[in-house]
């Protein structure tokens, strides 16, 4: 079959691409246009590094097809910094050294700034629940918490009264 | 070459006539949480994808006649925000919330897991407790279709190869009606149930059951209804020889396999004890004890 033409908001632009079916939307994503932020830990919805933001909604890449992003407003890892400043989440990532090599991180902010959209103030069983399927195998996930909750209380410090 | 197609069709009957019309193999998507791994790992290898989350009322909750509809593709994370499924079908809720990560929640849907038919399945023995109608489309209209006459065995369905699901049917409840929903894993979150039990239950103002129906999951090739387990409900007030009668019920029904997740011997054990614990949530919520989450 002929490659099929979709159009998308991907990280408040427009985006359209040309893809085949069987493509997920990380290979999208990845190898057609270029975004490779997003990782590819496991490719079965198991490591939660191809994590994005879906209409809302935190979702695998790797288990939505490229052509299911016709019409939708898809945010990744390359959309959470505003320009060259990076994102709270992303600043408390980095002071507390959150990672190690790096390869969850994309996934896991993702994750983090779609828990913290919806709960500015999660416990920390919340949150260890919502991020149980973002898996790291270096930093472990205590400092992952840490910086967690420092971002989350920097955001609700700095939030408009 | 790639020769897999893709069809988002708009209406029921494109959707039927795609199906219908496929020269090979057609699969349904909704999340696509097992379909894409199917795929990935040449599982399935499918001619042609319908995706079937454009036709209209197949996402989403509405109120019919004091029941439910709940849309076949409608995500786990969407079920879990309705205020007034979650009061209802409390079971059925934590069920589908018991499947995978956050991630997932996003996408899966009760159609994907009661018919990618694995005898594991979380949602299904809550759906089957509950009683839910399944809505199928086909060629010769609408037909419904009890939950539990779904799936025939492990990964196979009574469908129809150009049938779906379109939405499910919660019926209507009586006043202290609940259920609950309980599976074994041997961690906390991200596994696969060793067993699983869904109880729905009423009862009278002094606890006494009049109606129940029991699940099991991953004791048998399918999801299994136990008429049996019930029956030892029904009459009676939760005591120990109730709770002991559904133990042996439960046990006597589960005809398990051994393989990593647990023994045949562990298992049926197993059955025994979640379906006392189910048991005793489904009646605390009927008697408004409590209302909260199991998990
Ligand atoms: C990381 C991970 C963890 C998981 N954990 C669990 C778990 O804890 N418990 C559990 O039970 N499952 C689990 N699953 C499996 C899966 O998420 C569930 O089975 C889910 O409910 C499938 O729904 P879906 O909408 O994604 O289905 P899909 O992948 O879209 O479809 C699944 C199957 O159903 C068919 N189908 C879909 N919609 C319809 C319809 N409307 N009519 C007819 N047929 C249809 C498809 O053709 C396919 O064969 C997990 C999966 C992943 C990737
Ligand atoms: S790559 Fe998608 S979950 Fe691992
Ligand atoms: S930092 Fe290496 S996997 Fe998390």
């Amino acid at each position: 079959m002929a490659k099929q033409y979709v159009s998308a908001t991907i990280n408040g632009e427009q985006a359209e691409f040309l893809c085949e079916t069987q493509q997920t939307m990380l290979d999208v994503l990845r190898d057609v246009i270029g975004l490779t932020g997003s990782k590819e830990g496991c490719g079965s919805g198991d490591c939660g590094a191809c994590s994005v933001i879906v209409d809302g909604r935190l979702v695998c890449s790797c288990l939505m097809l490229g052509v299911e992003a016709e019409g939708k407003t898809i945010t990744t890892i390359e959309g959470i910094a505003q320009g060259d400043k990076l994102h709270p989440i992303q600043q408390k990532f980095l002071e507390h050294a959150a990672l190690q090599c790096g390869f969850c991180t994309p996934g896991l902010i993702v994750a983090t700034k779609a828990l913290l959209d919806e709960n500015p103030n999660p416990t920390e069983t919340e949150a260890r629940y919502w991020l149980a399927g973002n898996l790291c195998r270096c930093t472990g996930y205590a400092k992952v918490m840490e910086a967690l909750d420092d971002a989350a209380a920097k955001e609700t410090a700095d939030a408009p009264a | 070459m790639s020769t897999l197609s893709y069809a988002a069709p708009t209406t029921v009957d494109d959707a039927v006539k795609l199906l219908s019309g496929a020269s090979g193999l057609a699969k349904v998507l909704s999340g696509g949480t097992d379909l894409l791994v199917q795929l990935r790992s040449g599982r399935v290898r499918p001619d042609l994808i319908v995706d079937t989350k454009k036709i209209p009322g197949i996402i989403g909750i509405r109120e019919e006649n004091g029941g439910f509809v709940v849309g076949a593709a409608t995500p786990g994370a969407v079920v879990e925000e309705h205020a007034g499924m979650k009061a209802a079908w409390p079971g059925v809720v934590e069920a589908l919330d018991l499947i995978g990560s956050t991630q997932v929640q996003g996408r899966c849907s009760l159609a994907g897991n009661l018919c990618n038919a694995s005898p594991a399945a979380d949602s299904v023995p809550a759906m089957f407790a509950a009683g839910a109608i399944a809505v199928v489309v086909g060629p010769n209209g609408r037909r419904e279709v009890p939950v539990e006459q779904v799936p025939t065995g492990p990964g196979r369905t009574s469908l129809g190869k150009d049938e779906f699901i379109l939405e499910f049917k919660f019926p209507v409840r009586p006043a202290r009606s609940a259920d609950a929903y309980l599976r074994f894993i041997p961690r906390t979150e991200m596994d696969i149930a060793v067993v699983g039990c869904g109880i729905n239950v009423t009862v009278d103002e002094k606890g006494v059951c009049t109606a129940a129906r029991v699940a099991l999951g991953a004791v048998a090739p399918t999801v299994i209804m136990v008429p049996a387990a019930a029956a030892a409900l029904i009459g009676h007030t939760l005591d120990e020889a109730t709770l002991a009668k559904l133990d042996a019920a439960a046990q006597a029904a589960a005809k398990p396999i051994s393989d990593k997740r647990g023994t045949v011997e562990y298992r049926i054990k197993i059955a025994g004890v979640l379906a006392r614990r189910t048991a005793a949530i489904a009646f605390d919520r009927a008697m408004g004890k409590t209302n909260g989450k199991a998990h």
